[in-house]
């Protein structure tokens, strides 16, 4: 059974705003009927505003597809279709309570109702940006076309820069085999060989400096520099999902990060943190403790 | 436990009866079934015992054809990894698609290590067609692994048949028969079937036992190397009280046959009668001429499994689905998309499965709860209007694939 919360199970067992609006004058369908889900949004948006007055739902598809619906046309009852638009699937998850991994779909489905239903109103064509693939990393919500593409884009060699880039395969590691699979793919379509031993190209360069230095030759100073260039180097996969990180203080092993964006609140975010701080050991050599800087002694701080 | 349990086809209660035969088998009768003491000797005549009431059930010609193992996926990992050990010459399998996942994922595996799999098609009613097993049936073929019972429809497979088939053309039978173990009668000496799994679980024993009937010459080898527990076919100390109380879940399966046959079958024709009169635009899929007497898998269009399996369990009402969304994966289940059954109704294929404990007032208390449920959501379907669906509802509702 799932996970569900109890902000899912209400909006599923008494749905908000279900069936078509009198008089709508945007409609959005979406969704994939293979996939079990499929959603027509209808709104009624003040012509002269443009502020949506009335929204309503019709869903086939399971709990979570019902309770995201509904979430949705509460969201955006009252917005102007600017504000709308802005909407993110997080905030229909944040709205519910949060949702399992397999689920995050749903709400993307949500926003795509949404921006179907916009285009419609304002008479563009609305065309859906990406494929879904079969789920291969449940920690983190990665299907399989989304891993092969970044595979391709990046010409990504191992199972570890698989996670770098796309988060798949950085939690509980059981898909690796799965990850392992696309890799070996590409490779093929390459008409080259699949090496699961190879070794990661190095994110941080090797000097013989560093190299004879090691975690505990290092200087402060050298040592702060490096978790910055680490930090660094993960910003872009974060930047990705619309989030950020930055670094805000060092002090002895803790590292006190700030998580920006859709990483802030973000149920992912202490699974983020553990990629982070898995990343800074690996690199440091050493064991440090990442931490957000909402918990850094409020003296320190300077607050 | 509160709640109307019709999901006895992913696992059963287990009988207070057989519960209170395994006890001593945790405590006083802990001891080893392979020591040489008293403590081990009373257990390995325990297990002797449990043989027997299985070779019995089965049919089996002699009790040493029964293999202990954990479990109904061991024992399909067991019999078709050892037909394939057994006879490296050979390098072919044949299945069907609509196979349990212990089965087919496994054949998937061994497609990619080289193994060429033949998947037997079904009709709309999940049927075989056997001349198409007879044109693939060769002398490459390692084994033939087909369930008894499909574990979604209760259709059943005439695996007597087809194993007479394999074994004219010298090639080996396994059937994976974990749903057709006790509700069905069996005789596996008069048949050609070299190789059967079985689950406790599925028949009112604990989680965790399984069983591989091994008919006597079939060439073997073994999954589980180590001691010579179960004559070295698997090794591991036997699970002594799960043993004992898969012996005593065959013997009362053995008397409950004909209740399972008339009474079983009666609350299961009964719901589905009504609920087919209360329920527009829903039909029975599988085969109901030739299926399990516990089984019936009832699609219920234009609308999702998941979405009815939560509002059934809100009523105390447990049952399961084939949509997507109950596995996680973002396929409905394998077995309505071969049968070709819409995606509109696949998603909605609901399973009831009965066991000996339901009783007929559980069954009308399950008729007056659906149609409701069903109306429900159907209110909030995009395929649906008032009463009815839309005229030619997926050209009316086409959503953009997202």
């Amino acid at each position: 059974m799932w996970d569900y919360s109890e902000t899912v199970k209400e909006h599923f067992y008494n749905p908000r705003n279900a069936g078509a609006v009198e008089e709508a004058n945007a409609t959005g369908d979406v969704g994939s009927l293979s996939c079990g889900d499929a959603l027509r949004l209808t709104l009624k948006v003040n012509p002269e505003t443009e502020v949506i007055e009335d929204a309503g739902f019709q869903t086939f598809g399971c709990g979570s597809a019902i309770a995201s619906s509904s979430a949705l046309t509460e969201i955006v009852k009252g917005m102007t279709l600017d504000d709308a638009l802005t909407v993110s699937n997080q905030d229909i998850a944040d709205y519910l309570e949060g949702l399992p991994p397999e689920k995050m779909h749903c709400s993307v489905m949500g926003r795509e109702a949404l921006q179907a239903a916009v285009a419609d109103y304002r008479g563009e064509e609305w065309s859906d940006d990406h494929e879904e693939g079969a789920l291969i990393c449940k920690c983190f919500a990665v299907d399989a076309v989304l891993i092969e593409e970044t595979v391709r884009a990046n010409n990504l060699k191992t199972v570890e820069e698989v996670a770098n880039y796309t988060k798949a395969g950085g939690g509980c590691a059981s898909c690796h085999e799965g990850i392992e699979e696309i890799l070996a793919m590409v490779f093929e379509e390459k008409g080259e060989t699949f090496d699961p031993t190879a070794d990661v190209i190095p994110a941080v360069e090797s000097t013989p400096e560093t190299l004879v230095a090691g975690a505990t030759g290092m200087t402060n100073l050298q040592r702060i520099r490096k978790i910055e260039k680490v930090i660094e180097s993960l910003r872009p996969q974060l930047q990705l999902d619309g989030g950020d990180v930055e670094l805000v203080d060092v002090m002895g092993d803790t590292i006190y990060v700030n998580m920006t964006g859709a990483c802030n609140g973000c149920q992912m975010a202490a699974m983020t943190l553990g990629g982070i701080q898995q990343r800074l050991i690996e690199e440091l050599g050493s064991f440090v403790k990442v931490l957000p800087s909402t918990e850094m002694p409020k003296t320190a701080a300077g607050v | 436990m509160e709640g109307i349990y019709l999901d006895n086809n992913a696992t059963t209660m287990v009988d207070p009866v057989i519960v209170e035969e395994m006890l001593p088998y945790f405590t006083d009768q802990f001891g080893n079934p392979s020591s040489m003491h008293a403590f081990g000797n009373k257990v390995g005549f325990a297990i002797k015992k449990a043989r027997k009431q299985i070779q019995e059930l089965l049919g089996a010609e002699h009790d040493s054809e029964i293999i202990f193992t954990s479990c109904g996926t061991e024992s399909d990992s067991t019999a078709i990894l050892s037909a394939l050990k057994a006879q490296p010459e050979r390098n072919e399998i044949i299945t069907t698609v609509v196979e349990h996942p212990a089965v087919l994922t496994l054949c998937e595996h061994l497609e990619k290590e080289g193994y060429k799999v033949h998947y037997l098609k079904v009709d709309a009613k999940g049927r075989l067609d056997l001349s198409e097993y007879q044109q693939v049936l060769s002398e490459r073929v390692a084994v033939v692994s087909v369930m008894w019972a499909n574990n979604e429809t209760g259709t059943i497979f005439p695996v007597r048949e087809m194993a007479e088939m394999a074994n004219r053309a010298g090639v080996m039978f396994h059937t994976d028969a974990v749903q057709a173990v006790g509700k069905i009668p069996m005789d596996l000496k008069s048949t050609k079937i070299d190789m059967l799994s079985i689950s406790g679980h599925k028949l009112h024993a604990p989680k965790g036992i399984g069983v591989l009937y091994l008919r006597r010459g079939v060439r073997f080898r073994p999954l589980l190397r180590g001691g010579h527990q179960e004559r070295g076919r698997r090794a591991g100390t036997e699970n002594t009280a799960s043993i004992v109380g898969l012996g005593k879940a065959t013997e009362l399966a053995m008397e409950h046959m004909e209740f399972e046959n008339t009474t079983v079958a009666a609350m299961r024709d009964r719901l589905q009668e009504g609920i087919l009169d209360a329920v527009p635009y829903s039909f029975v899929t599988g085969d109901p001429d030739n299926r399990l007497p516990n089984t019936c898998n009832i699609a219920f269009e234009y609308i999702e499994g998941e979405a009815i399996l939560m509002l059934l369990n809100k009523q105390g009402i447990a049952a399961s689905s084939g949509s997507a969304c109950t596995s996680g994966s973002l396929e409905p289940s394998h077995v309505m998309r071969a049968m070709d059954i819409p995606y509109t109704a696949a998603h909605g294929s609901v399973r009831f499965s009965f066991s000996r404990y339901n009783t007929m007032a559980e069954v009308e208390k399950v008729i007056e709860v659906v149609p409701p449920i069903m109306a429900q959501l159907r209110k909030l379907s995009p395929y649906w209007d008032g009463d009815r669906p839309l005229d030619e509802p997926e050209k009316a509702f086409a959503p953009t694939y997202a």
